[in-house]
């Protein structure tokens, strides 16, 4: 690992305007960004330790009822947070579906909007990626590519984003608060994210010392907590990255969809909102044929970016089985196995 | 960069320290405190074998700077038995059979304190296995792990309620 200098700023001014410096990092839980120093892929010059800063790791019920969560807010305390996981079970379900406990003991909600790619050409600093040197080319291209995207990807780069999290977050309209130069502003998550086009290295609406406080949830989110699930599929059931995943959120009355909410993780380069498939949903009866015919809707753009097509119909029946889920109802208590796709009760078995 | 002082209360002993940022918890204990318990694996958070309790709650010490940690109550597999007698963890995995090698265990140890002390398992031996995911291993222990961790979490509420009684 690269020498750098390292601050611990007490105030959020100090922590942005060190920041803002050219090779500057911020450091929270660390869990990706050690991870990347010691793989010569992040060698950053000043490391900005924000991981005391004050009033960033409250979860505060705001007077319009709404939710802001402290971007340092570590991902096992929001999920075990009862109150939270009552409210937004499908958010408490992606992140404990998420890394392992350790990681998720240590990382946070800020942290875990910034984390970045695992393709592995992008942490293979001997193969050539846009992302990591602009301009370099894209081994994932006629490389090893079954777990690639499927939607918004472009010749310059096909990796994916990894966050459980942000998908039933982008679902459910978080906005994410931004503390910089200029003062606050807010972006959606549905913004903040950017898809790689020609510039895969730009990632996000982040600007130099910009500093993520918070994540916000607005009060309609709430409104779906009966029928909300996060379904995630990977190579074995616990302790790895989705292939895909989906968050399905309904409001149901006397068998017709009132809302609907949809997203797909493990397929583009940003957590991906259905809309398309939120407008099929809409004012329909809810019911297979119907699930089916939005999940046609999602993926009606994707398209193959390598040996990856089997995923397009993967994530066409995990948004179904994430809908039917939905439409279950939440359980009283989590799945063991959270993302398992085998587990559908409270408590269930995987083996069941 | 030059050194920073930090303060460690290490299984409850006090460590006054110069350290260069770079250095992960896990380096400072194996290679500065010689409490070379707590293992390293992967280096990179997958495997589980760096765990140690940092204020109560397992985390992989690979990927913790301890500059960033300064302050911080640390318990490593040195501190978890009470002189010569074991924990009561530690002695259930001897008596499930629970152990692996001497490179996986400490984790897994620590790792289960930690998930006991979280109380989201109970007694539930799937909700068990996937609270102890991020402690890999292929020495096929795992299920005298579980059985480790329900004879332990009953022994841990025994003792709980005698004391409260």
């Amino acid at each position: 690992m690269r020498d750098f200098d390292y601050i611990r700023p007490a105030t959020i001014p100090d922590a942005i305007a060190a920041a803002a410096e050219p090779g500057s990092a911020y450091l929270a839980g660390g869990t990706n960004l050690l991870d990347l120093m010691k793989g010569g892929i992040a060698s950053p010059e000043r490391i900005v330790d924000i991981s005391r800063l004050p009033e960033l790791n409250r979860i505060e019920r705001l007077d319009d009822g709404g939710l802001r969560i402290g971007a340092l807010v570590r991902n096992a305390d929001l999920a075990h947070d009862a109150a939270f996981a009552k409210a937004y079970p499908a958010v408490a379900e992606a992140l404990l579906s998420g890394a392992s406990a350790q990681l998720r003991n240590a990382a946070t909600v800020g942290g875990n909007l910034l984390q970045r790619t695992r393709c592995s050409y992008f942490y293979d600093t001997a193969s050539a990626c846009n992302k990591r040197e602009p301009g370099a080319g894209c081994d994932a291209l006629g490389g090893e590519n079954r777990l690639h995207a499927v939607l918004g990807w472009s010749d310059a780069c096909i990796a994916t984003h990894p966050s459980d999290f942000c998908v039933p977050l982008v679902a459910l309209d978080a906005v994410v608060e931004i503390e910089g130069k200029e003062g606050r502003r807010h972006v959606t998550l549905a913004e903040f994210h950017r898809l790689p086009g020609e510039t895969p290295q730009r990632e996000n609406a982040l600007e130099p010392g910009d500093l993520i406080v918070a994540v916000r949830l607005p009060a309609e989110a709430a409104s779906f907590a009966a029928n909300a699930r996060y379904l995630k599929v990977r190579e074995r059931t616990s302790y790895a990255f989705a292939v895909v995943s989906a968050a399905a959120a309904l409001v149901v009355d006397g068998g017709k969809i009132r809302a609907a909410r949809l997203a797909l993780g493990g397929v583009a380069a940003k957590p991906w909102r259905a809309r398309s498939a939120e407008a099929v949903l809409l004012g329909a009866d809810a019911n297979e044929a119907t699930f089916a015919s939005a999940a046609n809707a999602a993926l009606a753009d994707a398209s193959p970016s390598g040996d990856n097509a089997f995923k397009i119909e993967l994530a066409r029946r995990i948004v179904v089985r994430a809908l039917t889920s939905a439409l279950a109802g939440t359980p009283e208590r989590l799945p063991a196995l959270p993302a398992s796709p085998f587990s559908s009760a409270p408590g269930a078995r995987h083996d069941a | 960069m030059t050194s920073l002082p930090i303060t460690l209360t290490i299984n409850g002993h006090r460590h006054e320290l110069e350290v260069d940022p770079r250095v992960t918890l896990l380096d400072l204990l194996r290679e500065r405190l010689d409490l070379t318990g707590t293992k390293k694996g992967c280096d990179r958070g997958q495997c589980g074998a760096c765990t140690v309790l940092v204020d109560g709650k397992r985390i992989n010490s690979c990927l913790a700077l301890a500059v960033s940690h300064d302050g911080a109550d640390v318990l490593t597999i040195e501190g978890v038995a009470h002189g010569e007698e074991l924990h009561p963890v530690q002695a259930a995995f001897i008596a499930h059979d629970g152990f692996q090698c001497g490179f996986c265990t400490p984790g897994q140890i620590m790792s289960t304190l930690g998930l006991i002390a979280e109380g989201q398992a109970g007694d539930d031996p799937e909700r068990i296995r996937e609270g102890l995911s991020g402690n890999i291993c292929r020495c096929a222990a795992y299920g005298g792990i579980v059985e480790a961790v329900l004879e332990a979490q009953e022994k841990l509420a025994t003792a709980d309620r005698r004391a409260a009684a």
